[in-house]
């Protein structure tokens, strides 16, 4: 189990101590590059974390993209994380299932714990971690098969169905959850790459609720996606919140704003602040924060 | 925009970008123009280069599938048969055939006399006539003590002769032949006896020394054994390969190392090739000399480059998305390249394979060192039996010295093509069965 980490990461926002405060006029050079080491202020911990993640360090080669980030994300919690582009959201999220294993020359340094344990222990089997942290990609990406098949695959490849009938019903249900099920009950033998781009990414969506993760990481779901598409999404995750706990990169402020209740903004790497997301939207702490959420950076 | 910036000085007016576009566009259209045109004549060439050769091929090997035979009255006399009565099939294999087959000649022209002139007229028919008539005799021996007229292959010579008077063209001329041979002929062309018909022999047997009697059925066949053979070793070794160097070996300097020998091996010689299968297979290994298994082993060995980085570049383009998603729900990674990306890259994997192949089978120089330029008139029953190969038998009937022999040459060559592109159809037939769009 962790140490109680509060007195650490606490609540450090002390305006009249911290000498990056929201209400200064000007920021130096260096703060605007990432070149200096920021402290994070906010809520950096949860009450109830499934997710706890302990200065976290990931470099590509000799590249750090992720500097030191301390957060959870708390049970049945949607989490935003926002910031410019490159700064290292996608990075970190990709962490939190060990996506990063796939790819060449990156490492991971910190203490990455799921509902306790560390999951970048040896013992951990990356398969059966990315069935219990689902991951839901910018781009939809169905699966070249059939409706139906993109979302058994999770599914059959975890032996979850014992029978065909069990098949039938997790596919089905995980469609109806994803709001498609009305969409495509007469196309299940079509392939889901003729789906239209926001079907696709509910369809991605039902292929991992199928495997009934723990957590659901969402890079930009909704980037591709026109604002009909985006608002079905939006009050999917609304309703998939009572099931599950989901993390999401977002570009936009907006549905940071819409569906999360906290929100997490990195900055070159770090993380600058974190905290309920009203609070985030509306009363920032930090000064690199308030000009990206008024649209002076970004 | 201060006045020092950088970029200032590359603003101009839109009037002045226009004119500058303007006075582009012409030198534009001329450099276009002439890739163009160089590109058709490109073309134009090479087409003409194959119309050439397929011209040339066709027009010197189509009379290659028809073949004279000739009509002779054969009495199967029992004194010559089976002088003691005897019908045994050990007697009837030894009787000496070709006794009926000149008194059958000499029945029809009495008036020829002399050793030497009964010799010629013996060489009317094919030396293969003997056979099919003990053949005959013995699958029905009561047809001993009766007459009957028999079609029989006739000799090369006369087929020539024969193939050229039916165009209309100066047979007597061109033939090797005597003017009592050609007396004869237009004898019998007179009585009906001399016919063409389609050319089964050259499809259903083996090398002969006798062009008529000549086919390519022991060649094709061992080709098929060597191209089963190579398939069935090249295309699972050059998957797995590539899929190990593209999805799962790490990225050092072994593995660099191995990815250039693979592209070199692809451009060695296909001699050399042979060389390395005669010293591993035969002489190491000990398998048998010009069998169709060493042959396809030694292509096998030739293809694997070639099939390995034709996969590569399949796997690599498969959307590295279609990865992410499988890994990301779960799969392993073995789960997601075998489910999801194998499929996805098998019509290029099978394209590449299936031209690969088809380079092999029309290659004759790694064959020799194996053994496979025999002289082969039975066909192989199994990829171990010694066996030629198509290029092969073309380049022994290409050396031979017989007329009859270079329209057989051209022959075998239009069933090699057809070979060929039966193969490249099949290519492009799986890719499109495959290869979903989706
Ligand atoms: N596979 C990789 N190899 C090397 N460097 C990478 C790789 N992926 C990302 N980076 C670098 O890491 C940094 C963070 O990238 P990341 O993709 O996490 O940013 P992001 O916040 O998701 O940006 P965006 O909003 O544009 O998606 C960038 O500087 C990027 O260049
Ligand atoms: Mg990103």
């Amino acid at each position: 189990m962790l140490k109680p980490m509060d007195t650490q990461y606490g609540f450090i926002g002390n305006r009249s101590h911290d000498p990056y405060v929201a209400g200064r006029d000007t920021l130096s050079k260096e703060e605007q590059d990432g070149e200096c080491i920021f402290e994070t202020v906010g809520e950096v911990t949860s009450p109830d974390p499934i997710i706890s993640v302990r200065n976290c360090n990931v470099f590509y080669g000799d590249n750090q993209a992720i500097n030191n980030v301390t957060l959870d994300v708390g049970r049945n919690e949607v989490i935003s994380l926002i910031g410019p582009s490159g700064c290292g959201k996608s990075t970190f999220i990709r962490c939190l299932n060990r996506m990063n294993d796939t790819i060449e020359g990156a490492r991971v340094e910190g203490d990455i714990r799921l509902d306790g344990e560390p999951i970048y222990a040896k013992e951990v089997d990356p398969v059966l971690l990315r069935a219990r942290v689902g991951m839901v990609f910018q781009k939809p990406n169905p699966f070249p098969k059939s409706v139906y098949e993109n979302v058994a695959y999770g599914a059959r490849i975890h032996g979850l169905a014992r029978s065909r009938a069990e098949l039938d019903e997790i596919v089905f249900s995980s469609l109806e959850r994803a709001g498609l099920y009305a969409e495509v009950k007469s196309r299940m033998d079509e392939p889901g790459t003729s789906l239209s781009g926001g079907q696709q990414q509910r369809l991605c969506i039902a292929r991992t609720i199928a495997v009934n993760p723990e957590v659901i990481l969402m890079d930009e779901p909704c980037s591709a996606l026109d604002p009909i598409a985006t608002a079905k999404i939006e009050d999917l995750i609304e309703e998939l919140r009572q099931n599950f706990s989901i993390a999401i990169v977002t570009h936009s402020m907006q549905q940071a704003a819409r569906v999360s209740q906290r929100t997490a903004y990195f900055h070159m790497g770090q993380l600058v602040e974190v905290g309920a997301t009203d609070t985030v939207f509306t009363n920032p702490i930090h000064r690199l924060t308030e000009d990206y959420v008024t649209g002076r950076i970004g | 925009m201060s006045e020092e910036s950088p970029s200032n000085s590359a603003l101009r007016s839109s009037v002045e970008t226009r004119k500058r576009v303007e006075a582009s566009l012409g030198a534009r259209y001329r450099r276009e123009n002439r890739f163009r045109f160089f590109g058709l004549l490109a073309v134009l060439v090479s087409v003409s280069f194959v119309a050439f050769f397929f011209v040339s091929i066709i027009s010197q090997g189509y009379t290659a599938f028809t073949q004279t035979y000739i009509q002779v009255d054969v009495y199967f006399d029992p004194d010559v048969v089976s002088p003691d009565g005897s019908r045994a099939p050990d007697v009837l294999s030894q009787v000496n055939y070709s006794r009926l087959i000149k008194d059958g000649l000499g029945s029809m022209f009495p008036e020829v006399s002399g050793r030497k002139p009964k010799q010629l007229l013996n060489r009317l028919v094919s030396n293969g006539a003997i056979y099919e008539l003990r053949d005959r005799v013995m699958a029905e021996p009561d047809i001993i003590g009766s007459r009957e007229s028999l079609w029989f292959l006739a000799d090369d010579e006369i087929d020539a002769w024969f193939k050229q008077y039916s165009r209309g063209d100066d047979a007597d001329g061109a033939a090797r032949l005597g003017d009592a041979q050609i007396g004869w002929l237009r004898q019998l062309v007179a009585q009906g006896r001399l016919e063409q018909r389609f050319n089964t022999v050259f499809f259903t047997s083996g090398d002969s020394r006798d062009p008529e009697m000549a086919g390519i059925w022991a060649a094709a066949k061992g080709s098929f054994f060597m191209l089963v053979v190579c398939m069935s070793i090249a295309f699972p070794l050059g998957v797995a390969a590539s899929i190990y160097l593209e999805e799962f070996a790490p990225r050092n300097r072994w593995v660099d190392l191995i990815e250039v020998n693979i592209n070199n091996l692809a451009a060695v010689p296909s001699i050399v090739f042979g060389l390395l299968g005669l010293a591993v297979f035969i002489n190491f290994l000990s398998l048998p000399r010009s069998a169709p298994l060493v042959g396809g082993l030694v292509l096998a060995l030739m293809t694997l480059p070639t099939i390995i980085i034709a996969s590569r570049s399949a796997i690599t383009a498969v959307p590295p998305s279609i990865r992410e998603a499988a890994l990301g729900i779960g799969a392993s990674p073995v789960q997601a390249v075998v489910h999801h990306v194998l499929p996805l890259a098998m019509p290029g994997m099978l394209t590449g394979a299936i031209l690969g192949i088809a380079r092999a089978l029309g290659e004759t120089a790694p064959l020799l060192m194996i053994g496979m330029v025999a002289f082969i008139v039975e066909a192989p029953q199994t990829p171990l039996d010694p066996s030629s190969a198509l290029p092969v038998q073309i380049y022994l009937w290409a050396d031979s010295p017989e007329r009859a022999f270079a329209e057989r040459t051209a022959a075998a060559i239009m069933v090699l093509l057809a070979f060929l592109l039966v193969m490249n159809a099949t290519a492009v037939w799986l890719r499109s069965k495959y290869e979903r769009r989706w």
